[in-house]
């Protein structure tokens, strides 16, 4: 109280009409901001509490409840913002780095948004995706550069391993420990049923999740938890992870108190001790040393499993990953600085990287200019939130894309940037057992099936109207995208032209 | 026959599936107006501590001992749902105490009520296995 107090963010609308006082509110919130008050017979609530999760919204069986941002607001002052003044009170209060969760949700401009897509009329046929058979399933992976015969003009087949996708989306990494055993088991099962692929996060695979290997990607990240032989072998690609796009240039931390049980056992480290990845790999300064990594996890996988490295999008992304096309490695996955995370410094969350449209353009020509396109695949991520996104991102030059934030919305996740808290009460971000089991794995993989599943009739439909019944032909097709209110500087990044061109 | 089954392993504790049966049995059209401010009387309970809960009605036993014990033949086997018949039952509560899963419990009159699975009301089918949030509860045949 006093100079310390911040008047709550959100208030809870409670309609006093509709309430019986069943009390589900209060159960189901981890933050304790619903009470019986027993001597008035009715529900009362703490805001100071609520992060806004919308879970007792969610469940109140009478829809008595809503939570609305506060209007007690300080003076108005376009420089001296609400936000930014309540951020300066908390540091003062704390002394400590501001945290938070999920992707930056500052308003930069979303290129998406900013870019349409064509379609067919009168010269040239569209197709009917219900009624033509339309090809949505990729390959990732190194792509040879021209047919090859033996001696007696026999055609040279053998690839270097590739990934399989029904359609070019696959679940990006989150980490056991990071997200629940639930919502793991979830991803993995939708994964398997989609025929698509799910990443493991540098948290090691959960024991009981070795049977969905093959639709799985590990992850090998500077902490190296839980790398293993087996841990290797167990999956269908390893993924070296050099950066994410919500916290380029900076590492992890899972604090102690979520060192628990399996999660202790499947990082390989003591119970309560905290799991803190460096923000380099310490053995990696140069494209050289990130090679020598590469044909390690080759050699130890047989040459069998593509390797993918992953990297945040940064200012000059496209030279780092012609660097990257040249050390062996098969795929790039880039994230976008609105990629999400289970807990990030606020302000590097909000000012570091760039956005993943204009990198992904950057990528693909650099790499298509110097003649390695298909050295390795693209895969992108970093806010890729409908099927509109994914056709776009193919169009710019992405072989896939990567989808977490979607996911872990369908799961049930409100968006509310309290992960790091551990208190989620959708059972998806935290380690509490009475929390994780809110999230019924059987529910939540259906709900992933159904998302992905209608992503892929979209993009068949989107697919159709541009005349293309294939996703390899839409690949780096820009040709099929137009600018909206870009600047010239911007157009040219993006390698597409101005509506109306 | 199917039958409502319960899933300890998911139960959240949440206590939905009380009010929903309350409600579908109360005849009203709104649930606030059919529950706000009264004790409320359902025919599934949630039982639970701290660590563990999970939700208990009838079991539709196909040899039920609550039948044989009724010693006012209220109640009654029809296709396998096992049902009671407020008009003849005198509360006595045997039931209760025969029942082996402790699935019974009187009305607010007294008399007996129980599980029907939702077949008598207007909900049509199990009104705890329409509204529980996490598939603790389901209805199916086993």
């Amino acid at each position: 109280m006093g100079v310390e107090f911040i008047y709550p963010e959100f208030e809870v609308i409670r309609n006093d009409n509709r309430c019986i006082a069943c009390r589900v509110c209060e159960r189901q919130c981890a933050n304790e901001v619903h009470f019986f008050n027993a001597e008035r017979g009715v529900m009362m609530s703490d805001e100071t509490k609520c992060v806004n999760c919308q879970r007792c919204v969610s469940l109140c069986p009478t829809r008595a409840l809503k939570i609305v941002k506060s209007d007690c607001k300080l003076r108005e002052n376009a420089n001296w913002q609400d936000d930014t003044i309540k951020e300066i009170y908390k540091q003062a209060n704390s002394g400590a780095v501001l945290l938070s969760s999920m992707g930056n949700p500052k308003p930069f401009p979303v290129y998406w948004d900013k870019i349409l897509i064509n379609a067919s009329q009168v010269t040239n046929p569209s197709i009917d995706p219900l009624r033509e058979p339309m090809e949505t399933r990729v390959f990732l992976g190194k792509k040879p550069d021209k047919v090859k015969r033996d001696a007696n003009g026999k055609l040279l087949c053998e690839l270097p391993p590739q990934l399989e996708l029904s359609l070019p989306v696959m679940f990006s990494a989150m980490s056991y420990g990071s997200i629940s055993y639930n919502a793991h088991e979830s991803l993995a099962r939708a994964a398997t049923e989609l025929g698509i692929y799910y990443n493991t996060g540098e948290g090691g695979l959960h024991e009981d999740f070795y049977c969905y290997g093959k639709n799985t990607i590990v992850q090998v990240a500077s902490g190296r938890f839980g790398v293993h032989k087996e841990y290797l072998e167990a999956s269908a690609a390893v993924e070296i992870k050099m950066g994410q796009g919500a916290k380029p240039g900076i590492g992890g931390h899972l604090p102690g108190a979520k060192i628990v049980g399996d999660v202790s056992r499947t990082r390989m480290i003591p119970e309560g001790s905290d799991a803190i990845s460096p923000a380099p790999h310490h053995d990696i300064y140069s494209i050289e040393d990130l090679r020598q990594l590469v044909f390690s996890l080759k050699e130890a996988t047989e040459y069998k499993k593509p390797i993918i490295v992953k990297v945040a999008a940064v200012h000059n992304i496209a030279a780092i990953a012609s660097g990257i096309a040249r050390s062996g490695a098969d795929i790039i996955a880039i994230d976008g600085f609105r990629g999400g995370t289970g807990a990030a410094p606020t302000r590097i969350r909000d000012n570091v990287g760039i956005p993943i449209e204009l990198a992904l353009a950057a990528v693909d020509q650099r790499l298509r200019d110097e003649g390695i396109r298909n050295n390795v695949s693209l895969v992108v991520g970093g806010s890729i939130r409908s099927a509109s996104d994914v056709v776009k991102a193919i169009a710019l030059g992405a072989d896939a894309c990567y989808i977490a934030t979607a996911a872990v919305l369908a799961l049930g996740c409100h968006l509310c940037r309290t992960c790091q808290s551990g208190k989620c009460n959708w059972g998806i971000a935290t380690q509490r057992p009475d929390l994780v089991k809110r999230l019924n794995p059987d529910i939540g993989s259906e709900r992933l099936v159904n998302l992905v599943k209608a992503w892929q009739h979209e993009i068949k439909e989107l697919m159709g109207g541009m005349g293309i019944n294939s996703i390899e032909a839409l690949r780096g097709n820009r040709l099929m995208l137009r600018g909206i209110g870009l600047t010239e500087k911007e157009l040219e990044i993006l390698g597409i032209l101005h509506a109306g061109e | 026959m199917k039958r409502v089954y319960v899933n300890e392993k998911w139960c959240l504790g949440c206590h939905l599936c009380e009010y929903n049966c309350a409600f579908a049995n109360s005849g009203m059209q709104d649930m606030a107006t059919a529950l706000k401010g009264k004790p409320i009387y359902p025919r599934i309970h949630v039982e639970e501590n701290d660590t563990i809960s999970y939700a208990v009605s009838c079991r539709h036993c196909t040899d039920p001992i609550c039948v044989k014990s009724c010693i006012a033949g209220a109640l009654s086997q029809e296709d396998g749902v096992i049902r009671v018949d407020p008009e003849k039952c005198v509360g006595c509560l045997t039931c209760v105490l025969v029942c082996p899963y402790g699935a019974l419990a009187p009305s607010e009159s007294g008399v007996m009520q129980k599980c029907e699975l939702c077949l008598q009301n207007s909900c049509g089918e199990p009104a705890c296995v329409k509204g529980c949030p996490n598939r603790a509860i389901v209805y199916e045949e086993r």
